[in-house]
C-alpha cells in the first residue's frame, strides 16, 4: 500500500519511528496527484514549498520533538488565503490574487509541521453542492459505477475528491450549509464541522460569516481528531472565535458509549426519502444502541423551516461581505469603455467576475435586505432561526447526548444532471446538514454502506456546543461497528 | 411573491451587477421561485421571538485601542488591478 493512501494516525507513528521520511510520503503524494488530473481536484498545485516543508519536517523529526501532523501531506480548499500563492474561492473575480498574509487555520497547521500540497478545487465562492459553479470546472468524483462522472458534491468537492483518491492524506474544507458533511458522505470519508467559533475564520474568504466554520475531511474519525486538533484554538483576530480549552479529541476516543443517549428526530424522515437511506439510519441506530447507548424518538419540530430560513441568511449575509469584490483592491477588473464611470466599473467587474449561482445569490441577499423587505425576510428567518436553535437546546436540556440523521438525502448524483434543475432542487442537498449551520452545532459524516450501484452513503451525528470529543467519539464507535472500508476502485 | 423584470432590474443595480435587459425576464422567474421558497417561513409563529443576532451568547473582546500593524503600503496595493503612485486607482469620480 502507497504511503500517499495512508491515514494521518499510520503516517505519524511510520513517521516518528523514523520507518517513512516526510519527503517521501510527500514525493508519493505529489505522483498521486499528477496522476489524478482527470479528478481535477488540485488546482493549484504547490509543490516546491511541500518538498521544503517536508524537508523542514524532516528536521524537526529527527529532534524528536515533533507534533502529530508534522510531514503530514495536505490539500488545501481554495477558499483559505495561503501567503503568496494563488487564493482565489474558485472564482473568476480574485483571479490572480495571491494574499500576502497566511489564513490561521493554515498557519496553525503549518506551525504543527504539516505540508501543502496544493489547493482545491471547491464550488464557487463554497457557493453549491455540487463543485459545478467553480471556475476551474467540475471537480470529479472518484466513486464511479458506470460510464457517467460523478460529483464528488460541494462546497469542498476538490477536498473530497483528493482524500478519496488518495492524493493526500488529508484536507481542509469550511462548511456554511453542509459543505464539508455532503461531499465527505458522497466520497466516503469523513468530515467534521465543529461548533461555531472553535475553529478562527481569520483569512478564509467570507460566504455567511455567522454560518462558515472549517474543519478537517480525512480518512478517519481519529485523523479527524488528530487534524481537528491542530485547527483549534482562540484567535484575536476573529472576534468570534472563542477563547476556551481545547480538549485532547484523539483521547476521547475511548470507544465507551454506554448509558449514553442517541435522539433521533422523527422530522428527519422526509417524504420521498429512498429506502436505502432510511435502511442505512436503521443500521446506525442498531450499531449505537448495539454499543451500549440508549436511542430515543425525539422531535426538532421546525425541522422543514431550516432551508428556507438558511436561503436568507445566508445570501443576505454573502450580498454584504461580497460586496468587496470592487475591482479595486484585487482580483479582475472589467475593461471600460470610453467614458465608463466608477458604477460601471463596478457593474462590469462583478459581472464579468461572479459565475451565475453567486450573481443570484447576491441578488437574492440584496433583495431581502433592501429597504421594505427586510423585516418580511430576514428578521422572519433569523427569527426562525432562533427558533430552530431552541429545539436542538430542548432535546439537549432533556438529556439527549447526540443526535443520529441521514447526511444526504441521496448518494451521489452524475455531474450535470441537475442543470436544468430549478436552483431550490439543488439546494435540497443540504436539507439534513443546514439546521447544524443554523444552530451553531458541531455535526459530523461519517460512512457507514454503501448503496446498490455500489456507491458511499454516510450517516450525521450532531453533538451539544463544544462538545466535539463526544461528538468524536459516537462517530468512533458508528465508524468501527460500520467497517466501511472500501476505497474507489482506481479508473483515472 | 413574484418579482417582476422592473424589481429584477432594481436588484441588480443595487447588487452592482449588469445583468443584460434580455436576461431580465429569465433572472426575475428564478428570483420569484427562490423567494417562494421562502414563504414557508411566513407559516411559522414568531410572536415574541427575538431575531437571533449571535450563534453562541459571548461579548465581543475588546483589544487596547493602539496600532499594532502598518507601514506595509507595497504589501497592500501589490494585488491592485491599478495602481499608482501609492493609491489604487479608479476611474474619474467627479466630473
Amino acid at each position: 500500500m502507497s504511503a500517499n493512501s495512508w491515514t494521518i494516525a499510520a503516517a505519524r507513528d511510520a513517521l516518528q519511528k523514523g520507518e517513512i521520511s516526510a519527503v517521501d510520503l510527500t514525493m508519493s503524494c505529489l505522483t498521486a496527484i499528477d496522476a489524478g488530473d482527470t479528478l481535477n481536484a488540485f488546482v493549484h498545485k504547490t509543490p516546491e514549498i511541500a518538498l521544503e516543508q517536508a524537508r523542514a519536517a524532516d528536521a524537526r523529526l529527527a529532534s524528536g520533538e515533533a507534533p502529530a501532523m508534522c510531514g503530514i501531506p495536505l490539500g488545501i480548499k481554495d477558499l483559505f488565503c495561503t501567503k503568496g500563492v494563488p487564493s482565489q474561492a474558485a472564482s473568476n473575480i480574485l483571479k490572480g490574487f495571491k494574499p500576502e498574509y497566511e489564513s490561521t487555520v493554515t498557519a496553525k497547521l503549518f506551525e504543527a509541521g504539516a505540508v501543502m500540497l496544493g489547493k482545491l478545487n471547491m464550488d464557487e465562492f463554497a457557493m453549491g453542492s455540487s463543485n459545478e459553479t467553480s471556475a476551474y470546472g467540475n471537480a470529479v468524483n472518484p466513486w464511479k459505477v458506470d460510464d457517467r462522472k460523478l460529483t464528488p458534491g460541494g462546497s469542498s468537492g476538490g477536498s473530497a475528491a483528493a482524500v478519496a483518491a488518495d492524493l493526500c492524506l488529508a484536507a481542509t474544507g469550511t462548511d456554511t450549509g453542509g459543505s464539508i458533511r455532503q461531499p465527505a458522505a458522497f466520497t466516503g470519508i469523513v468530515g467534521i464541522k465543529p461548533t461555531y467559533g472553535r475553529v478562527s475564520r481569520w483569512g478564509i474568504v467570507a460566504f455567511a460569516s455567522s454560518l462558515d466554520q472549517a474543519g478537517p475531511m480525512t480518512k478517519s474519525v481519529r485523523d479527524a481528531a488528530i487534524m481537528l486538533q491542530a485547527m483549534c484554538g482562540h484567535d484575536p483576530k476573529d472576534s468570534t472565535s472563542a477563547d476556551i480549552p481545547v480538549p485532547d479529541f484523539e483521547a476521547a476516543l475511548t470507544g465507551d458509549i454506554r448509558g449514553r443517549v442517541i435522539g433521533i428526530p422523527k422530522e428527519y424522515r422526509m417524504d420521498g426519502m429512498p429506502e436505502e437511506i432510511e435502511a442505512l439510519w436503521a443500521k446506525g441506530i442498531e450499531m449505537l444502541r448495539d454499543a451500549g447507548a440508549e436511542v430515543r424518538d425525539i422531535s426538532l419540530p421546525h425541522t422543514k423551516y431550516a432551508l428556507p430560513a438558511y436561503y436568507v441568511i445566508a445570501p443576505a449575509e454573502a450580498s454584504s461581505n461580497l460586496a468587496r469584490y470592487d475591482g479595486v483592491r484585487y482580483g479582475h477588473r472589467a475593461k471600460l469603455a470610453q467614458g465608463d464611470g466608477i458604477t460601471e466599473m463596478y457593474e462590469k467587474t462583478r459581472a464579468e467576475g461572479f459565475g451565475v449561482e453567486v450573481q443570484r445569490r447576491i441578488m437574492v441577499g440584496t433583495y431581502v435586505l433592501s429597504a421594505g423587505f427586510y423585516d418580511a425576510y430576514y428578521n422572519r428567518a433569523r427569527k426562525v432561526r432562533a427558533l430552530i436553535k431552541r429545539d436542538f437546546e430542548t432535546v439537549f436540556a432533556g438529556g439527549v447526548d447526540a443526535i443520529l440523521t441521514p447526511a444526504t438525502p441521496s448518494a451521489a448524483f452524475g455531474l450535470g444532471e441537475m442543470a436544468d434543475a430549478d436552483p431550490v432542487q439543488m439546494y435540497l442537498n443540504d436539507v439534513f446538514t443546514v439546521t447544524v449551520n443554523l444552530a451553531g452545532l458541531p455535526g459530523i459524516a461519517v460512512p457507514v454502506g454503501l448503496d446498490a450501484q455500489g456507491l458511499p452513503l454516510g450517516l450525521q451525528l450532531i453533538g451539544r456546543p463544544w462538545d466535539e470529543a463526544e461528538l468524536l467519539n459516537y462517530a468512533h464507535v458508528l465508524e468501527s461497528r460500520a467497517g466501511f472500508v472500501v476505497k474507489p476502485a482506481k479508473w483515472w | 411573491m413574484a418579482i417582476d423584470i422592473d424589481t429584477a432590474r432594481k436588484v441588480a443595480k443595487l447588487a452592482r451587477i449588469r445583468v443584460e435587459e434580455a436576461d431580465l425576464p429569465k433572472l426575475a422567474g428564478q428570483l420569484s421561485g427562490i423567494l417562494g421558497f421562502m414563504e414557508e417561513l411566513n407559516e411559522v409563529d414568531v410572536t415574541g421571538v427575538e431575531p437571533m443576532t449571535s450563534v453562541t451568547p459571548m461579548r465581543l473582546k475588546r483589544r487596547a485601542d493602539v496600532v499594532t500593524d502598518g507601514n506595509i503600503q507595497a504589501q497592500v496595493l501589490k494585488n491592485a488591478p491599478d495602481a499608482r503612485e501609492g493609491f489604487f486607482a479608479v476611474p474619474k469620480v467627479v466630473e
